[in-house]
């Protein structure tokens, strides 16, 4: 059973799945206390514990510390296995993960002391931000040399992903980072105005693409067959919606920007690219329901194949709403209200979410040689996370569609029906519910660290793990 | 091939990737700084306003609030003229946002007296009642101006001596209020909005007593936070015993009065209600 035969470094990616479930745990308890402070104001502890300093904490934590460190530990296992090769510099990836948590617990604290560059996505000041790059640059080249001396000739689809996520990052990192630094824990972006909201956009719907979609497809197309036993249904299908998607998905930054003074000819090009995305979206959605063909009764028995199934359609599902927010006349209905927190949380907790427990499941038993600690807390862990998931993103969608209408409404004489104010103070119930929703996604996570842990640290040496 | 070479693969990945990349984020940069966009009236940020927005940066005001007024019926109405690309030239970085949890700010500037603001940020439930922001009294605290002169100089923004030593003894809430007020005041869209009331100006409800409960609901609601629940004024100025015409108070309620930091609320209330609480206003006069 000893998968060390081959020498693959191991320990540091158990090392990686570690800290990625704590900072998963930080960011979705946080993610309850922001939802609690926005239905609760007197929450707020000014100024360390405010809604304005905690949101970015919660979605750096999120995107960074939980996807990113999953990501991180995945991208070793996977290319390992993929390429037949030791990880080319196992010390460097022992660096790697110091420097990673290094990186998050100092997001963490500056972002909480007000050190933000506002950007979404990209609010670490200058100096965590280099070491952001340095990070990334010492993960790109550990995996990309590995690749390079690998022993199996053929490239799977995955390793693929995890190539265009490298060097996609990189250059979206290095990018919308520019700024002009005034001090140690101050400075401002190198872009101004409508330049600088074209960049960012760019950047942050790209994160969407290569953090939260290209590295989550690279575990599917590796997991799925793993799961099932069963190869992939079309790996022609996969290398056509892996060119598509890396190409079109740089032109719909600015359909966050629909409205506004971006020139319209940008916007326009934005609206139809993510109307196309739909396509190589949709062709890793059903690359992943007809590989299921006869093996639809792994549903039941296979509990792997219950999240990344349920983990794909949720990405299908996030893939038709999210072109259809970018058309002009839905977007001016519900940008910038509940809506769109509904949207992205599918994504995270829905699809990139269920997709990670799925890698962590399945990877935990094999680095430590045991069964999991237990089938049904697996069980209980997987209804919970999406009954949460579905309560908060449901909630959020009927708040978005009523306030939208409210905003909206006229008068006979053309003037507003309702303030401002008498549209908030209908959020509140829809706000509770976020917040129930959220709490019932967290008690989802304690049970499975519960389980992953109690999993680790098994005393008893199990009988070896069946080969799948 | 592909398959079988990683580093072509790389490099044609990259490719892939930098023409969307091109075209729509670099290209861009030529459109958007068409000297046509350019709008004379906008004005870099003071010393003062420049500290101000770093602590809405700092507070993470984005989050909630959004800086763009999209050209859209709802949009204009409730918070004033389209934004414009040339009137973002000094915002490094733009602080347009996502999320309208509190409303747009954009242009916020102008909309209420100083006095509003100072006591709205301390305590926004003592001004909207049902606010859900939170309490920011903490900004009272004094103004750290170390790197003022710095910030400055980067952003190529002119300022003289004496505005620097104008920060003196100015409290971090000072500076907040002064960037707000700024905030898309430069182009002087609120006089061509006030242009709008046109018609003939007769209360549709004189000596219709029946209005005047509905016409105080809405004076609580709308008014009561500045001119007082019992009228006597506060923010705003006595209403208690209003001798003006109808048309007059109409007008002033409708349009707005901006030098005074009198809001217009003609767009958010429509006439009739503006009728109604210019009743109930007559119904309480004395003489």
């Amino acid at each position: 059973m000893n998968n060390n035969k081959e020498g693959y470094a191991d320990e540091v990616v158990k090392g990686f799945i570690t800290w990625s479930l704590v900072w998963g745990v930080v960011s979705v308890l946080l993610g309850v206390v922001i939802s609690l402070q926005l239905a609760y104001p007197q929450l707020n502890l000014p100024p360390y514990l405010s809604y304005g300093r905690l949101r970015p904490i919660h979605t750096n934590a999120g995107i960074f510390g939980w996807g990113i460190g999953s990501f991180m530990a995945f991208f070793i296992y996977i290319t390992q296995r993929l390429t037949k090769t030791r990880l080319w510099s196992p010390g460097l990836a022992r660096f790697q993960l110091w420097l990673f948590n290094i990186i998050i617990t100092l997001a963490a604290v500056t972002l909480m002391l007000g050190m933000t560059r506002s950007k979404e996505y990209a609010e670490l000041e200058w100096p965590v931000a280099l070491l952001v790059v340095v990070l990334w640059v010492i993960f790109s080249i550990n995996i990309i040399m590995t690749i390079v001396k690998r022993k199996e000739e053929q490239m799977y689809i995955s390793l693929w992903y995890i190539l265009a996520a490298l060097v996609g990052v990189a250059v979206l990192y290095l990018v919308n980072n520019a700024g002009i630094p005034i001090s140690l824990t101050k400075s401002y972006s190198a872009y101004a105005g409508v330049n600088d909201a074209n960049v960012q956009w760019w950047y942050g719907h790209n994160a969407v693409a290569m953090v939260l979609t290209a590295p989550p497809l690279a575990l599917f197309y590796y997991l799925l067959p793993k799961s099932t036993g069963v190869p992939i249904y079309s790996h022609r299908m996969g290398v056509i919606a892996f060119w598509s998607l890396i190409f079109m998905y740089l032109w719909t930054g600015a359909h966050h920007l629909l409205w506004t003074p971006v020139p319209d000819w940008v916007q326009t090009l934005a609206m139809a690219f993510s109307i196309m995305l739909i396509a190589p979206s949709w062709a890793a959605v059903f690359n992943g329901y007809f590989s299921m063909n006869g093996q639809w009764h792994q549903m039941r028995e296979n509990y792997l194949v219950k999240f990344l199934i349920f983990g794909i359609t949720f990405y299908g599902l996030q893939t038709i709403q999210g072109p259809s927010q970018a058309v002009r006349t839905f977007s001016a209905f519900i940008h910038y209200t509940d809506w769109v927190p509904g949207h992205v949380h599918m994504g995270t907790l829905g699809w990139v979410s269920l997709v990670i427990f799925a890698a962590i499941y399945y990877t935990i038993p094999k680095l430590y040689g045991r069964e999991i600690h237990s089938v049904p807390l697996v069980n209980l862990h997987f209804w919970l996370a999406v009954t949460g998931q579905l309560i908060f993103s449901i909630t959020m969608w009927i708040a978005g569609i009523q306030q939208a209408t409210m905003l909206h409404a006229t008068n006979p004489d053309g003037s507003l029906h309702y303030s401002f104010m008498e549209t908030l103070v209908e959020m509140y119930p829809y706000w509770y519910g976020r917040a129930f929703g959220g709490a019932i996604y967290f008690v989802s996570m304690l049970i499975f660290v519960y389980n992953i842990v109690k999993t680790m640290t098994a005393t008893t040496s199990q009988a070896a793990i069946k080969k799948a | 091939m592909l398959e079988k070479k990683p580093v072509i693969f790389l490099l044609l990945a990259t490719v892939v990737i930098l023409i969307g990349t091109v075209v729509t984020m670099i290209a861009p940069f030529k459109w958007i700084n068409d000297p046509k966009l350019k709008i004379a009236e906008v004005k870099p940020y003071t010393p003062l306003q420049l500290e101000g927005r770093d602590i809405y940066i700092r507070e993470g005001c984005n989050n909630c609030h959004t800086q763009t007024v999209r050209p859209l019926l709802a949009d204009v109405e409730r918070y004033g003229e389209y934004s414009k690309a040339g009137e973002f030239v000094y915002d490094q970085p733009h602080l347009w946002g996502s999320r309208r949890t509190g409303p747009d700010l954009a242009r916020i500037g102008g909309k209420y007296p100083d006095a509003w603001h100072y006591k709205h940020m301390v305590d926004p439930q003592s001004m909207v009642p049902r606010s859900n922001m939170p309490k920011y009294a903490f900004l009272q605290q004094p103004l750290d101006t170390s790197l003022t002169e710095r910030k400055m100089k980067a952003l190529n923004f002119p300022y003289i001596p004496s505005d620097l030593a104008m920060l003196k003894g100015k409290s971090e809430l000072d500076a907040m209020v002064a960037y707000l007020q700024k905030l898309g005041s430069d182009i002087p869209w609120r006089k061509a909005a006030q242009a709008a009331v046109v018609g003939e100006l007769k209360n549709p409800y004189l000596d219709n007593k029946t209005v005047i409960p509905e016409g105080k609901a809405i004076y609580d609601k709308e008014c009561a936070t500045c001119h007082g629940a019992d009228l006597k004024g506060d923010v705003g100025r006595s209403l208690a015993d209003i001798d003006k015409p109808d048309s007059q108070i109409f007008k002033t309620v409708y349009g707005g009065v901006a030098d005074k930091g009198m809001p217009a609320f003609g767009d958010t209330l429509g006439k009739e209600r503006v009728w109604k609480v210019t009743s109930f206003l007559k119904s309480v006069q004395k003489h």
